[in-house]
């Protein structure tokens, strides 16, 4: 801990006090907002506007502004989920546990977006709506290992112990992810090979890669607004019978 | 009070008890028989088709077999309270219920490998591929198990835990099925399966390792 | 062996709130060896709820245990205790003496060897019969047996009176009472009302 600057540590001390946590998420809501819509309207007039079209796709590609960071965003927000159970579990922060678990809904959006616009693309390049490819078929796990997630917090009733079920699955989750990623890759490698990852010689043109990277600002933006909102609410469920929220409601009458 | 007497004594209990239950033993092996019976019965009997399906016909029925033996893990000593006895044992929750997981594959898994070749020939799968389909059985149905267990462990203390089961335990059998039914695919024609069989070994290690601690952890939270 | 030197178990403004509910809240008491901690309620009042978390199958949601004066987590706590709940924990498959010999397995052995234990609890005799052939009273006096073979200190019973006959209360008051004699500690909920001489009972009511 003691690599970590003081002001930092107060700054997690803080968030981890529910009411604190609630009024500054109501804070600083409207920013991530504007934000989002900024870095949206940008990222897409780039992407659909600006950008050229591609001298063998066409117009098709242009998909990618919405598929690429959505495959992004499915694998980071289930890091992040991990990365919250796992702190819920070791310290028992409860907000750690909420964080964790309003995540997995919005990352199983998200999953199930980038399978969507997937298929969609390959449906001019591949002529067929679905192909076994390597990576649509990882991202189909993916989703099914977040709806098993969600599920199992639906099945347990008492939502500390949910939460405690839900950050051991992720933590067992985020092992095999890079196996079964490894695995289904080695199944099968016809989809053609990562293109922006390359940072050193991108072979995607400057002009389509801006867009992309704003479009997938955009998206970690709006991760944080729709999963802080469920947090939120959440936390106001958990929380229902604590002295800052009967404050709360008596204030607002 | 050892850890190595426990270990073992655990291990002997419950083989002596799946030795008096016997259903144990017999309903995931005639479910496994039964499922690959209904793939010629389905598809027909063509011997190059079944001939080409057939590593992934058993090996997806090991898969179903392994999950629909799964519940009788933790279930009855869920019930009667022994798993609670067990985690208040001073020794490590995670060695004990890696007995538990061991002597529920000698009891489970153990038995596909018996009955493999047999439905081998059902499916005409060539001679030479045996060896190569019985040496997947035998390192991956401990996978199985092993990840098995951890599905089985965070959903004992549910009413109804059987759907959620799957579907917490399917999808992290994906890379044991890719290996081993392309290993013994390979062998039927031929080629050399080196590679698949020493990274279905690295699981079986790496499972054999890491899977007890999750498992340990996710009973102390169904007993609450 | 059970050890005369002095335990403590103390529980520091534990609260439990299950539903929505709260069960207890700041409850607090201190158990040193030769004492008995009685704890009465209504159902539902939160009597198995506290033993749970004494065992550690339930987090408090607020306030600590201590075993000898260290959280139990890093002390011998778990080495030093037993507990016989509403589940008995018994094999119905297993023999009586293959049930003891696994709870003698997971454990250390205490006092008495697992014949004698028998012999104390009026199953002497039975060492090779299947637990299911035995009545609901027999299987509660063998969950008791395994009280005494195993090493501890502290006990925590969960209702120990329950289907139980007259001679069989008797019993386990006599064990009580021994158990607290050599040093031991008990900790237990019961709708009975107990008759111990010579032993000092604390009790708290939970509703």
């Amino acid at each position: 801990m003691f690599l970590i600057p003081d002001p930092v540590v107060r700054f997690f001390h803080r968030m981890a006090s529910p009411p604190h946590f609630y009024s500054f998420t109501e804070r600083l809501m409207p920013w991530l907002v504007v934000i989002f819509l900024l870095l949206t309207a940008a990222g897409l007039y780039g992407g659909l506007y600006l950008a050229p079209a591609d001298y063998q796709q066409g117009d098709s590609y242009r998909i990618i502004y919405i598929h690429v960071p959505s495959a992004w965003m499915s694998l980071f927000i289930y890091m992040v989920m991990a990365v919250a159970g796992g702190i819920g579990l070791v310290w028992r922060i409860k907000l750690a546990e909420i964080v964790a678990i309003s995540s997995a809904p919005v990352g199983a959006s998200f999953t199930f977006i980038a399978l969507v616009t997937g298929s969609l693309w390959g449906k001019p390049m591949w002529g067929t709506w679905w192909v076994w490819d390597a990576r649509l078929t990882s991202e189909l796990i993916l989703l099914f290992l977040y709806l098993g997630v969600i599920g199992l917090y639906g099945a347990i009733d008492d939502k500390r112990t949910a939460s405690r079920a839900v950050a051991i699955l992720a933590l067992v989750g985020v092992v095999n992810i890079p196996i079964i990623h490894y695995s289904v890759e080695w199944w099968n490698t016809l989809h053609q090979g990562p293109t922006v990852t390359k940072m050193d010689k991108p072979s995607i043109h400057v002009s389509m890669l801006i867009p992309l990277l704003l479009m997938a600002i955009s998206f970690k933006f709006y991760y944080l607004i729709a999963m802080l909102q469920r947090a939120r609410t959440e936390l106001l469920l958990r929380e229902r019978n604590a002295q800052w929220v009967k404050n709360m409601i008596s204030e607002s009458k | 009070m050892s850890l190595s007497h426990a270990f073992f004594a655990v291990i002997r209990r419950d083989l002596v008890l799946a030795l008096r239950r016997r259903s144990e033993i017999a309903n995931p092996l005639l479910f496994f028989i039964l499922v690959i019976t209904l793939f010629p019965l389905g598809i027909g009997a063509q011997p190059h088709l079944l001939q080409a399906i057939a590593p992934g016909i058993i090996w997806v029925s090991a898969l179903l077999a392994a999950m629909l033996s799964l519940d009788s893990l933790f279930r009855s000593d869920f019930d009667d309270g022994s798993l609670e006895q067990m985690l208040l044992s001073p020794h490590p929750a995670s060695v004990l219920v890696l007995a538990k997981i061991i002597a529920h594959w000698l009891v489970t898994g153990l038995p596909l490998l018996i009955v493999a070749p047999l439905l081998a020939v059902f499916l005409g799968m060539p001679n030479h591929s045996l060896g190569i389909l019985l040496l997947t059985l035998l390192l991956g149905t401990p996978v199985l198990s092993l990840i098995g267990a951890i599905g089985v462990a965070l959903t004992v203390g549910l009413r109804r835990g059987g759907m959620i089961l799957s579907l917490l335990v399917l999808p992290l059998y994906v890379p044991v099925l890719i290996f081993a039914g392309n290993a013994v695919q390979m062998a039927s024609g031929g080629l050399p399966v080196d590679a698949q069989i020493n990274i279905l070994i690295s699981i079986l290690l790496m499972a054999l390792v890491l899977a007890p601690l999750p498992v340990a952890a996710a009973l102390k939270m169904s007993i609450n | 062996m059970q050890t005369k030197s002095t335990h403590s178990l103390e529980g520091k403004s534990l609260s439990c709130i299950r539903d929505d509910r709260v069960l207890f809240e700041k409850l607090a008491f201190e158990l040193v060896s030769g004492q008995i901690l009685l704890l009465e309620g209504k159902n539902g009042s939160g009597k198995t709820s506290l033993l749970r978390i004494l065992c550690g199958f339930r987090e408090p949601d607020a306030g600590d245990i201590l075993w000898c004066g260290d959280a139990v987590k890093d002390s011998q706590f778990y080495a030093q205790m037993a507990y016989v709940g509403h589940l008995d924990g018994i094999k119905k498959e297993l023999t009586v003496l293959e049930n003891l010999k696994m709870s003698l397995a997971l454990s250390s052995p205490g006092q008495y060897s697992i014949h004698e234990a028998l012999a104390k609890v009026h199953l002497a005799g039975y060492d090779d019969v299947l637990v299911q052939a035995l009545s609901a009273g027999q299987k509660r006096r063998l969950s008791l047996a395994r009280l005494l073979i195993t090493e501890n200190v502290l006990w925590v019973l969960d209702e120990p009176f329950t289907s139980l006959d007259k001679q069989g209360i008797a019993l386990i008051e006599t064990l009580m009472t021994e158990h607290c004699a050599n040093g031991g500690m008990i900790v237990l909920t019961s709708h009975h009302d107990i008759a111990l001489h010579d032993v000092d009972v604390q009790r708290i009511n939970l509703s």
